[in-house]
């Protein structure tokens, strides 16, 4: 399971360690953040009319995960594969927190949901996930840029004031559920070979 | 099932009326709005509706400014609930978490402004039907009440008393029993009939249970439409003209 910001690098260095596993002849699942089709229409819509509260907003991605740990994270756990997820509940904690939602009340959300073995943060300064975005002419999104909190109305200040309040968020994380810390502003092959050391002690430990 | 701590506990059990349960809503003031939640709860088909058609009337006649609002009707979530319902892909807790999203919808966008208003909100259903589901559905009592903590808990809470066979007899006549409402969802067999007894029977067991909890006023379901509204009526005047009282001397 990997944690980070927009631009943090961790989808790159998530698709590269499910290739060194996959090489290796691990059977590997991947699932990504807010991907169920159950809530896309309500997401779509509420994102199009910018009708989404910091609550509602938090609901439907409880409900986007229950409804994926479901059906695409708890069978490939049970057929004995590995799932890796890109963004966990974690996202929630950090995300739906700096909007405004209560912090004890979205972690009892979440209670349901299952502990992964390896969470892993890739830590990134704010100015150089911005570049990596800005690089790759990604145009900032409205809730992405946490424009719907009225910080401000340029959208690249928006994104700073709302990802610093998300990284202050992940730090508290990172403390209270033990994540794992890779730094990612160095190279992604460092970066790779720190996140393959982690997993490969995971897995050569004998599985109870 | 674990009872539920009281520090818990809702309406009359710990929480003011007007204010929230638990956790939630930090970023939304709601202290000291003028308004009013009137909530009526009560099984599929017992006459929720009817009554709250009547009791608007008679508060509006009276001067009251009064707004509805009704489980799984707001816009943002209403199409995907109805989308979901009919795809067969809901587990329980997709089914709990979409009837809350749907929820916090209507209270930040309908209740709240009414409440600040001095609105009259007249709710069809409370989070109470969602606890009540999720409990016959076998989800967590505590989690499911620290879900709703976001919810503000309700100035009077009627609950319409009805047994399952008198339900099962009117709901019959009135159109004939739905997927949903007889709970064929828990696949506790094919005949719709036993279904709807068993699963009204045990939603109504979870009502039951709440009745304490969150002080529920009951209303005898059995009776005529023009009793029970007389019943209402007489209650709800009584407590508003206890709060129009207190607001005279306030001011």
């Amino acid at each position: 399971m990997v944690e980070g910001i927009d631009g943090s690098g961790k989808t790159t260095q998530l698709s590269l360690l499910a290739k060194w596993l996959t090489a290796s002849g691990r059977r590997v699942f991947v699932t990504e953040w807010n991907s169920s089709a159950l809530v896309k229409a309500a997401t779509k819509a509420g994102k199009k009319q910018n009708a989404l509260t910091p609550m509602t907003f938090s609901l439907l991605h409880a409900t986007d995960f229950a409804d994926r740990l479901l059906y695409k994270i708890v069978p490939p756990l049970k057929a004995g594969m590995i799932v890796l997820a890109d963004r966990y509940a974690y996202t929630a904690f950090a995300r739906d927190v700096a909007r405004g939602v209560d912090r004890q009340w979205v972690r009892d959300l979440y209670s349901f949901a299952v502990k992964p073995d390896l969470s892993v943060y890739f830590r990134v300064p704010i100015d150089v996930s911005l570049d990596r975005l800005l690089a790759r002419r990604v145009k900032l999104k409205f809730y992405e840029a946490g424009l719907d909190m009225g910080w401000s109305a340029n959208a690249t200040e928006s994104f700073r004031i709302f990802q610093s309040k998300v990284l202050d968020e992940y730090d508290r994380i990172v403390d209270e559920y033990g994540l794992s810390v890779i730094d990612a502003s160095r190279s992604i092959t460092e970066q790779q070979r720190h996140l393959r050391d982690l997993a490969g002690a995971l897995l050569e430990t004998p599985q109870p | 099932m674990n009872a539920p701590d009281p520090a818990e506990r809702g309406a009359h059990g710990g929480v003011t009326p007007g204010h929230f349960f638990g956790h939630g809503l930090p970023y939304v003031s709601i202290n000291d709005y003028p308004g009013k939640i009137i909530a009526i709860e009560g099984t599929d088909g017992v006459g929720r509706t009817t009554q709250i058609r009547l009791l608007r009337e008679w508060l509006e006649v009276r001067g009251y400014g009064v707004v509805e609002t009704g489980w799984t009707r707001s816009p943002l979530m209403a199409p995907t609930i109805e989308l979901a319902k009919s795809s067969n892909t809901l587990n329980k807790l997709t089914f709990v978490l979409l009837y809350a999203c749907d929820f916090a919808d209507r209270l930040e966008k309908e209740i709240i402004p009414a409440l600040k208003a001095g609105f009259i909100v007249l709710a069809d259903r409370y989070i109470y039907t969602a606890i009540a589901r999720a409990g016959v559905r076998g989800v967590d009592s505590q989690w499911i009440r620290r879900l709703y903590g976001f919810a503000i808990a309700p100035h009077l809470v009627f609950y319409l008393k009805i047994d399952a066979d008198a339900l099962a007899r009117r709901v019959l006549q009135e159109g004939g029993m739905s997927y949903w409402e007889s709970g064929m969802d828990m696949k506790s067999g094919d005949d719709i009939y036993d279904s709807f007894r068993t699963y009204q029977r045990s939603l109504l067991k979870e009502y039951a249970a709440m009745s304490d909890e969150f002080g529920f006023r009951l209303l005898e379901g059995r009776k005529s439409i023009n009793a029970i509204q007389e019943e209402l009526r007489r209650q709800v005047g009584e407590f508003l003209e206890g709060e129009d009282a207190a607001a005279v001397v306030r001011t």
